[in-house]
């Protein structure tokens, strides 16, 4: 458990104001000035918390200050603690974590360059989420207006550190990429074949996201948070209801926490399916990519049939899910998941008795359990290399409680292992759908959703098929949010790519980042 | 290698005879939102309800004008539900494709009543009277042009300018075995220099306004441009901000705009075929330089 707020009084004495538990699983510290420091170190020693987000707000206009939230959680404790520190307006700068916590580097910096904040300390406080030839602005500050036009941009969008020695080249990649994938600038320098580093610029798809859910009415931002990420729109849309639900205390009925769960895990497989085809196909297995993509399309149209959509979009509200099932469109979905499970068994089986691909994946793109560890890597990469986290088991939302499943780790950490992992979750999956439609659904599938409060806090979050998404929202007036933060598991994951691609042959590059098969417009927003 | 074969031989053929045959599809799917212009009293929770602003009604003294603009349309259905009286229903319709941006917007012009609800139909621009719906004949022709022009071939270039991804999802799927694109010769390429079409997803962002911009000059002529989804077309749900320009045509000029949230492939081949239909020997001139 965490410690209680006697404990820390007594340790840190006025440095911690109060603490309170907004729910059950949601409690929050206020400490009194931006050093959260010592308090960081002691929840990391003491009781082995991880550091789950951190992330900025702009109340200057109501409180007079920024304030920086760091977000942990525990192994076996169902609770969030959420530590809010203030930074002041008139000296905007906070202790940087990075140095000793290197999963706080990209979040530092985006509160730098979304709120003029200053991490002091930070080891690399190069601009992150805003391109280098963009002007001075911090667009997530309440005093810019968000549809502000830019001037055109000078100079350079992001200076590479140079790669120097003799043999030694650069090889720039994108942000348009060979094949139909997202935009992302890679700076690879190699040795000859060897890859020595890797140096990534994102944020390419940066569309004003966050700032754009402080604009719309509730209802709409739902649409909105579908548009997070498009392959993950189902994980998202729910992360975002469910921080509603939560913030204006909406009970959801029980068949729709179902029909949620049912979505969601058929969400996760569609995408897995896909990546182990894909991956199969990046070493040359084409024949395994067909049948992963053909088994994928059978998902497909289950999807369009249970939501009208092929991507489950327009599925999920506040309050349930849009739309009723008749007793056989759930049968027609567990006859899906049949053939499904049946045909997928015989893709395995396919790549299994394939030697060749085998050996290609096999050592290749590792990634190591303590620079895991260190960059706060979750979901599917983090679990192939020994890093044992999911939201579904560790903060249970849904109907995940209903039902029990195993969550594999490996410790490997290679690509073969992230296929692995897949294989592993699909046959979970396939099992939760199972017992979940086999349920006899009765009840409501959504309640009417009350006039929302303003001024609640809510932190949100849904093991999405990549690994953990968070949300969280400030309630405002009128049906509108005052703050969404957005936290898509491809960010912590993307320096993960840059680890394990090093030492690798350029020729292996694509295997390797499918294996990840990380979100851009989620880490972009 | 026998067990693939076997495998390959127990699928047996899945690709689908789309567009030859109408697409097999499920009773559930969300298509494009039709209005009975004429039952319509009250527009106002419709727009209330539409994410994107796809609806709106601008009141001006005594009259109203409500649009409809199905290049904003993410087909989630809201309106029909919002509206009681059943004058917005929900169809079935896909093939939505368009060469002309104008014509996936619809206006009706109302005398509005004193509790706020409308009546007195005056004039409705139909928009989609323009639309070439018969897929069959869009086939042919571009088969046609595929043959005569570019050499029974058609190469892809696809740039995500800032899209959500969902959009790619549905792009990469054309490529699976049932939809094969590769069988009316068109394929995707890796270079903008060996493609004939530019399929660009949107919103443009602000960050990527330049890439697209080199994406389009590498290209040989004659080239085509295709604007996919509702952020491609108009900058859908993001719409225009300090970080995204919006459509796809505030950068380049694009011949065939397929609405959809995202369009799903048959939709998208729809749109190609049609774009290849609008192919002819354009002279260089006719560019914007831009």
């Amino acid at each position: 458990m965490f410690p209680l707020f006697g404990t820390l009084q007594q340790k840190f004495g006025a440095h911690v104001q109060s603490m309170h538990a907004e729910r059950p699983d949601e409690v929050y510290l206020f400490i009194s000035d931006p050093d959260i420091r010592p308090i960081v170190e002691y929840l990391r020693g003491e009781f082995e918390a991880r550091l789950v987000a951190v992330f900025a707000e702009d109340r200057c206009s109501t409180e007079g200050v920024f304030f920086n939230y760091y977000v942990f959680e525990q192994k076996d404790n169902p609770q969030y603690l959420i530590v809010r520190a203030p930074v002041p307006a008139d000296d905007p700068r906070f202790p940087s974590l990075s140095a000793k916590l290197p999963a706080a580097n990209w979040q530092e910096r985006e509160i730098q360059d979304w709120f003029g904040l200053t991490a002091v300390g930070h080891p690399n406080p190069r601009r992150v989420a805003l391109h280098d030839n963009w002007p001075d602005v911090h667009p997530l500050r309440k005093d810019f207006p968000i549809d502000t036009v830019l001037p055109p941009f000078e100079g350079e969008r992001h200076i590479y550190r140079p790669a120097l020695g003799e043999g030694v080249f650069q090889v720039p990649v994108g942000p348009i990429h060979a094949g139909t994938i997202e935009p992302g600038h890679f700076s690879f320098a190699v040795a000859g074949e060897p890859i020595l580093y890797l140096q990534l610029r994102m944020f390419y798809t940066h569309k004003g996201t966050e700032k754009l859910f402080e604009r719309l009415p509730i209802h709409k931002a739902v649409f909105l948070a579908e548009s997070i990420s498009g392959d993950s729109s189902f994980s998202h849309g729910t992360a975002f209801c469910q921080a509603i639900e939560r913030a204006a205390q909406i009970e959801v009925p029980v068949r729709a926490l179902i029909m949620r769960t049912i979505l969601l895990e058929l969400e996760r497989i569609c995408n897995h399916v896909a990546d182990i085809g894909a991956i199969a196909n990046d070493v040359g297995f084409v024949m395994a990519n067909a049948h992963g993509s053909r088994l994928k399309e059978m998902l497909f149209a289950a999807n369009e049939q249970l939501a009208g959509n092929r991507l489950l979009r327009g599925m999920v509200c506040v309050g349930g899910v849009r739309r009723d099932w008749r007793a056989w469109q759930v049968d027609t979905l567990c006859d899906t998941v049949e053939a499904f499970a049946r045909e997928f068994r015989d893709l395995v089986a396919l790549i299994h008795s394939s030697e060749s691909t085998r050996d290609r994946l096999e050592h290749t793109g590792i990634l190591k359990h303590k620079i895991a560890k260190d960059l706060g890597i979750v979901g599917v990469a983090g679990r192939a290399s020994g890093i044992d986290l999911d939201v579904r088991r560790d903060h249970p939302y849904a109907a995940y409680p209903r039902y029990s499943f195993e969550v594999p780790i490996y410790q490997a950490g290679d690509v073969w292992h992230r296929l692995q992992v897949r294989i592993d979750e699909v046959k979970q999956s396939i099992a939760i759908i199972r017992r979940a439609a086999d349920h006899n659904l009765q009840g409501e599938f959504r309640v009417p959703v009350p006039p929302i409060p303003p001024n609640r806090c809510a932190l949100s979050a849904v093991e999405g098929w990549r690994g953990e998404i968070i949300h969280w929202i400030r309630t405002g007036p009128d049906n509108h949010l005052e703050r969404c933060k957005i936290k898509d598991p491809s960010l912590n994951n993307w320096p993960a790519v840059v680890e394990a691609i090093q030492g690798n042959i350029i020729a292996d590059f694509p295997v390797i980042n499918k294996s990840f098969n990380l979100s851009y417009s989620g880490t972009d927003r | 290698m026998f067990k693939i074969l076997q495998k390959t031989f127990s699928t047996g053929i899945v690709t689908t005879a789309y567009p030859g045959k109408p697409a097999k599809i499920s009773e559930h799917f969300r298509g494009r939102p039709s209005f009975d212009f004429e039952k319509w009293q009250d527009a106002r929770p419709a727009e209330d309800a539409c994410p994107t602003g796809a609806i709106s009604v601008r009141d001006n003294g005594g009259a109203r004008k409500v649009t409809v603009d199905y290049g904003l349309c993410v087909f989630c259905g809201l309106c029909a539900e919002a509206s009681p009286d059943h004058a917005v229903r929900v169809t079935q319709e896909f093939e939505l494709a368009v060469a002309d941006r104008r014509s996936l917007v619809l206006t009706a012009e109302y005398t509005l009543n004193a509790d706020g609800t409308h009546r007195n139909l005056g004039t409705v621009h139909h928009g989609f009277s323009n639309l070439e719906a018969d897929i069959e004949s869009v086939g042919r022709k571009a088969h046609e042009k595929i043959q005569k022009l570019l050499g029974r071939s058609l190469s892809i270039r696809e740039v995500d300018a800032g899209s959500c991804n969902g959009c790619e999802l549905e792009i990469v799927a054309l490529n699976n075995p049932i939809y094969d694109i590769e069988r009316f010769g068109i394929h995707f390429v890796a270079s903008p220099r060996h493609a004939d079409m530019l399929l660009v997803t949107g919103p443009v962002t602000r960050n990527m306004e330049l890439a697209l911009l080199k994406a389009y000059r590498a290209m040989p002529e004659p080239k085509l441009v295709v604007a996919v989804g509702a952020c491609g077309i108009s900058g859908g749900i993001f719409g225009e901000n300090y970080a995204s320009l919006g459509g796809v045509d505030k950068i380049v000029p694009v011949d065939v705009y397929i609405p959809g949230c995202p369009p799903r492939p048959q939709a998208l081949l729809q749109g190609i075929l049609l774009a290849v239909g609008q192919l002819r020997e354009k002279r260089f001139d006719e560019y914007p330089n831009k």
